[in-house]
Formats: structure tokens, C-alpha cells, sequence
């Protein structure tokens, strides 16, 4: 098939998500015939409205009925269509929920959900548009891949793979632009974490565009003279556990960063992990069991505690509680 | 085509068949210990007449792409569906009494994962016309001119999801879309009358169902959903609608053929006792015989 050449994102330049998605998107849609877009009328906000204008023959509106978005994307899907069904991660993860598990998930129908606008950073739109339990909720669906890309080049890579598979895969988004951190060569795989930064002291694992902050988190405590080894990891499900496993055996110290509750997301993964592969020390930064507010991307990253100073905070105590919790069990205590 | 194209033989041998499927649901449940049996018996015939009439389907190829699709969104009602592929040899009938055990094919709600030839899985009410629609939309997207049939229950209907489909199949105009609304006025609690939930009697789980599918843009058809001839009859009309979906409301009983369970919201799930399934075998050998003296000469 020709189509439009796919976009290059060039390393440390900035790009919305959404943007790249959209880009994508008809780049799948011009690549393979089996590829048609549904929409749940939110496609100028995620940016599917860039293969409703070049592809309308691919493209159908669903209205605001995500319910039934669910429902005949699986229908299209046995018929050998691959459908993206395209929202905010808010209404994927959560009005179609029980369609989701029914037919896309259960019959393993070959279903990509996009869920744009994912964690905290809505464009102001406040708690009802945050969705701060998307990983938990999908992590725990039998038969669902979740992957949460970190910036552009991953994105792009991450829809193409999941194309690629047979079988329901859930693309976790963001609105805002972000800097990019993977060069043009950088080659995604379902199911592999990704090593963004050497270090033998601490160990930070985390997912989405949070792995930029905790890559901004490693510079602030190398200034200190600590050395931060930063795990991406970009499959959320299923995990890859020899490389998290690994990762904390490095350093013997872990901390998870992740924009979403601490509870079920990344940080509940690497937990469930480290505690029968590798017990180890961690903290996990993220959402702790609260819905967010309207406001301004920094301000909710500072007062929900995601900016990278509160993962680096995170990295010096669980060094200095390491240090205490080894010395107890020297000791013989618990 | 009526009732009197099709011809008085074959529709005899479709009632027959009906019987003998309501005979294989009885056996089934009763075996099972527990399953639905209203429901399985108020669409019975329409099951039949669409497996033996309706349909254009190959049961030795299960996966055929040019075949007409068929969703149960009423999916607790599967062992009537699994009686009626049984019977046109889509499986075995002794598999029919492994229905609801370990390891079987024949799932408590379909399961398109387990037997080949169902068209989609079901069993969470409100969610078999989405993939109807789907299935549809997809067929005139690759140029495919088979036909998706989507049985709805009326408690079924009570689901949101079920007008959010039925308004995207009427803004897409699906005239390969015919939606089935099994009309057999009962559900598993339902809604007490104002003499209370004491009485018998209760409030029909859907109001003015023609008014609420013609308000969402379909063309609506009626007809007795045990009058076989009928019932085909608006199947073939309902295949010539242009421009938008349709929808054939089929009245039905619940429990229809057994006498003690017409009507009785108590049997939409419940086994069957030793003694009860000996009175309805019994019924239904007179139904046979009536059928069978009917035969003219």
C-alpha cells in the first residue's frame, strides 16, 4: 500500500501525543485495509479527526454512546476489520466497561481501544475527565494488553505493534506535549521494558510520560552523587517481570512513578513482582487514592506529587529506609 | 413469501422440529440441574424458522464468510439456540446434555469461543444489537450482502445500550440489519401491578414497543412469534426494507408449550423435577399426536 511516508519525531523535540496519534492513526489507515476508526464525537480532541478528513471512508462516527462503540467494534472485528475504537481514557476504561469484557475481551476479538486525555493532565477538565485508575482497572481484565507509550517515537511504535497483534490491546494516551526521548531506531515490543538510564544505586520504574519526569528525577539526584537506574516500562500487561526483577537486583532499592493510583497501576505491579520474584525495598509515586481537580498541569503534578523532585524524594528515602530495613533484618528482626 | 408459499408439509415439519427442540430444552435443563426455560421456550419457533428457513447458513461450514450472522442478545436463553443448531446439525443432540458442564461447548450464555457458529458471545443483556450493527456496517463496508438478525428480549430491551444501537443503526440507514424483539412480556422480577408483586400478574417489561423502535427510526413489523408461517412470512419482508433498519416484533409466551410454565414468571430459571419433566414430555407427545392427525388424507 502506498500512503503518506510516516512522520519522523526527532529526540528532545516536543510533541503532543495526541498529535502523534492522530498522524498515526491514518498512517495504519493508508497501511492496512483491515483498519477503520470509531469515534465517540471526541475526534478533534483526540485528534482521530485527521482520518476523518484525509480517510471519511474509514472513519465512523459513534456519537456519545461508548457503550455501543464497544459493541460493534467487536462486531466489525469478526468480520476481520480491525477497529480503534477512539475516546478519552475516562469513558473507554470506564462506560464500556462491562462491553469491553463481554465481547472484546472475552472472545479475545481483535479490538484496539485508544484512550486519550489519560491521569491528571485533562486540559483543566477536572476529576470526571481524569482518569486515575485506567491501568488498574484493564491491568485486571483477562485478555487485555495495556500499554502506556512515554513520547512520540513510542506512540507511533506502540499503535504499530499493536496493530500488529491479534487480540485486544488498550493504548494508554496523554493530551499534552511532551519531550521525546527515543531516537528514530528505537524498537518497541509488547511486553518489554525498555532501560532509559543506567545507575547502581537506586532503581526507578516507571510508565506513560511520567518516565520523562523520572528521567528529570535521575539529573536531580546525580547532582547529589546518586546513581538512578531508570526502568521504562511501557507494557504495563503483561509485565516483563525478568527485567523488573532485574532492575531491583541492581540497586536493591526500587521506586515506581507512575501518573495514576498507587493502587492496581504500575507501582501495584512491581509490587505483586518484586514480592515473589525479588523482595526489595520500593516507595511508589503516584495518585494515592484520591480523584483529581480542574487546574493547571503543574500545579496538579505539584499537589498530587508527580513532579520529578517528588520522585527523587521518593529515591532518597526508600535509600535511607533500605539502609534501615537491611540493618533490621541483619538483626535478626522483622 | 406467506405461509401458504412455503406450504402446509414443510411448515408441518417445522412445527415438528419445534417440538422436538422444546423436548430437547426440557432434557437438557433437566439434566443440567439449572438454566433458564421461559425464555428458550417463548423463542423456539422463531429459532426453527430462522435455522431451518431464514437463514442462509451451511451448518458444515460454521465459518463461512457470505453466511447470514445471528446474534441471541438474549443470551440466557442459549439452550434453545443450541437445541435448534443441534438439530440442523451443527453438533451433536447428545451434546446438548453436557450444557452448563466442565469443559463443554455449550456455556450457560453462548460462548462464540467454545462452538463454532455462534456469531458472537452474549449474555450480559442489553449487548447483542452493538454487534449487529457492527456486523452490518462491516458487511457494507467490505461489500458483503449477508444479513445480520439480532434477537432481543423485551427485559433485554430495558439496557441503554440497546437504543444507543438502534440509533446508530438508523443514522447509518442498515437495511441488512433486522432486529428480532422476542415480546414475551415477562422477566426474571419485573415490576408488581398495583395489586403488588403477590399477584401473578406483572407489568410488561417494555411499554409501546413499536412506538419506541419507530421513534428510533426503524420500520417495525408484527406478527405471532409461534405462528411459524407467520413469522417467516415477516422475515421476508422485513429482507425487503430499504433505507433503514427494521425490526419484527414476534408476541410470544413465556414458558410457551408447557402448560404450567405459560406465562409463569417463576420458570424464566428454575430446575425441572423428575415429575414435572414427565408432565411436559407428556404434552408435548399429545402436541405431536394432534400434529400428526392434522395431516391431511
Amino acid at each position: 500500500m502506498s500512503g503518506p511516508a510516516a512522520v519522523v519525531y526527532r529526540t528532545g523535540e516536543s510533541y503532543a501525543q495526541r498529535d502523534v496519534f492522530g498522524q498515526t492513526l491514518l498512517e495504519l489507515v493508508e497501511e492496512d485495509p483491515r483498519v477503520v476508526v470509531l469515534d465517540g464525537d471526541l475526534a478533534n480532541s483526540t485528534r482521530s479527526e485527521i482520518v476523518a478528513k484525509a480517510r471519511p471512508d474509514r472513519f465512523f462516527m459513534m456519537g456519545i454512546a461508548e457503550q455501543n462503540m464497544a459493541g460493534v467494534a467487536a462486531g466489525m472485528a469478526t468480520l476481520g476489520l480491525i477497529p480503534w475504537c477512539v475516546s478519552f481514557a475516562c469513558f473507554i476504561a470506564n462506560r464500556d466497561l462491562d462491553q469491553l469484557r463481554v465481547v472484546v475481551a472475552q472472545p479475545r476479538l481483535n479490538v484496539k481501544l485508544a484512550g486519550g486525555y489519560s491521569g491528571l493532565l485533562t486540559g483543566k477538565s477536572g476529576k470526571t475527565h481524569q482518569d486515575v485508575s485506567d491501568i488498574a482497572t484493564l491491568r485486571a481484565m483477562p485478555n487485555m494488553i495495556v500499554i502506556a507509550p512515554a513520547d512520540a517515537v513510542e506512540v507511533a511504535a506502540a499503535m504499530r505493534a499493536a496493530n500488529a497483534h491479534d487480540g485486544p490491546v488498550y493504548v494508554r494516551l496523554t493530551r499534552d506535549a511532551s519531550p521525546t526521548i527515543f531516537g528514530p531506531d528505537y524498537r518497541f515490543e509488547i511486553g518489554r521494558a525498555v532501560i532509559v538510564r543506567e545507575g547502581n544505586d537506586v532503581t526507578i520504574i516507571s510508565t506513560g510520560v511520567q518516565t520523562i519526569r523520572a528521567l528529570e528525577a535521575a539529573d536531580l539526584l546525580a547532582a547529589e552523587g546518586i546513581g538512578a537506574h531508570v526502568l521504562h516500562v511501557p507494557t504495563v500487561k503483561p509485565l516483563d517481570t525478568d527485567a523488573v526483577a532485574a532492575a531491583a537486583q541492581r540497586t536493591g532499592r526500587v521506586v515506581t512513578a507512575e501518573d495514576h493510583t498507587i493502587i492496581g497501576g504500575l507501582g501495584a505491579a512491581v509490587a505483586e513482582t518484586l514480592g515473589e520474584l525479588a523482595p526489595t525495598p520500593m516507595r511508589r509515586v503516584g495518585i494515592r487514592d484520591t480523584f483529581g481537580e480542574s487546574a493547571p498541569n503543574d500545579e496538579l503534578l505539584e499537589k498530587y506529587g508527580l513532579t520529578p523532585r517528588h520522585v527523587a524524594e521518593a529515591a532518597r528515602e526508600v535509600l535511607r529506609a533500605g539502609d534501615q530495613e537491611r540493618g533490621a533484618a541483619s538483626r535478626g528482626r522483622p | 413469501m406467506t405461509a401458504t408459499d412455503l406450504g402446509e408439509a414443510r411448515l408441518r415439519e417445522l412445527r415438528q422440529l419445534a417440538i422436538e427442540n422444546r423436548r430437547l430444552i426440557l432434557r437438557a435443563i433437566h439434566r443440567a440441574k439449572a438454566g433458564h426455560l421461559g425464555g428458550p421456550l417463548s423463542c423456539t419457533d422463531m429459532l426453527i424458522a430462522l435455522y431451518f428457513e431464514v437463514l442462509r447458513i451451511d451448518p458444515t461450514r460454521p465459518r463461512w464468510e457470505e453466511r447470514d450472522r445471528f446474534v441471541l442478545s438474549k443470551g440466557h436463553s442459549s439452550i434453545a439456540l443450541y437445541a435448534a443448531m443441534a438439530l440442523r446439525g451443527y453438533l451433536p443432540i447428545d451434546e446438548l446434555f453436557t450444557f452448563d458442564a466442565i469443559d463443554s461447548r455449550l456455556q450457560g450464555h453462548p460462548d462464540m469461543t467454545a462452538l463454532p457458529g455462534l456469531d458472537m458471545s452474549t449474555g450480559s443483556l442489553g449487548q447483542g444489537l452493538s454487534p449487529g450493527v457492527g456486523m452490518a456496517l462491516g458487511a457494507r463496508f467490505l461489500g458483503k450482502d449477508f444479513r445480520t438478525w439480532v434477537m432481543v428480549g423485551d427485559g433485554d430491551a430495558q439496557e441503554g445500550q440497546i437504543w444507543e444501537a438502534a440509533m446508530v443503526a438508523s443514522r447509518y440507514d442498515l437495511d441488512n440489519l433486522t432486529a428480532i424483539l422476542d415480546l414475551n412480556g415477562l422477566q426474571q422480577v419485573g415490576w408488581p401491578t398495583e395489586a403488588g408483586y403477590t399477584a401473578r400478574a406483572r407489568r410488561p417489561p417494555l411499554d409501546q414497543p413499536r412506538e419506541r423502535w419507530e421513534a428510533f427510526g426503524w420500520q417495525v413489523l408484527e406478527c405471532d412469534g409461534h405462528e411459524i408461517g407467520a413469522f417467516i412470512g415477516a422475515c421476508e419482508e422485513a429482507r425487503r426494507i430499504r433505507g433503514r433498519p427494521g425490526v419484527i416484533i414476534a408476541h410470544t409466551v413465556k414458558g410457551k408449550g408447557i402448560s404450567f410454565m405459560e406465562g409463569e414468571h417463576v420458570w424464566h430459571a428454575k430446575p425441572i423435577t423428575d415429575e414435572e419433566l414427565a408432565i411436559g414430555l407428556a404434552e408435548l407427545d399429545a402436541q405431536e399426536a394432534t400434529l400428526a392427525e392434522a395431516v391431511p388424507g
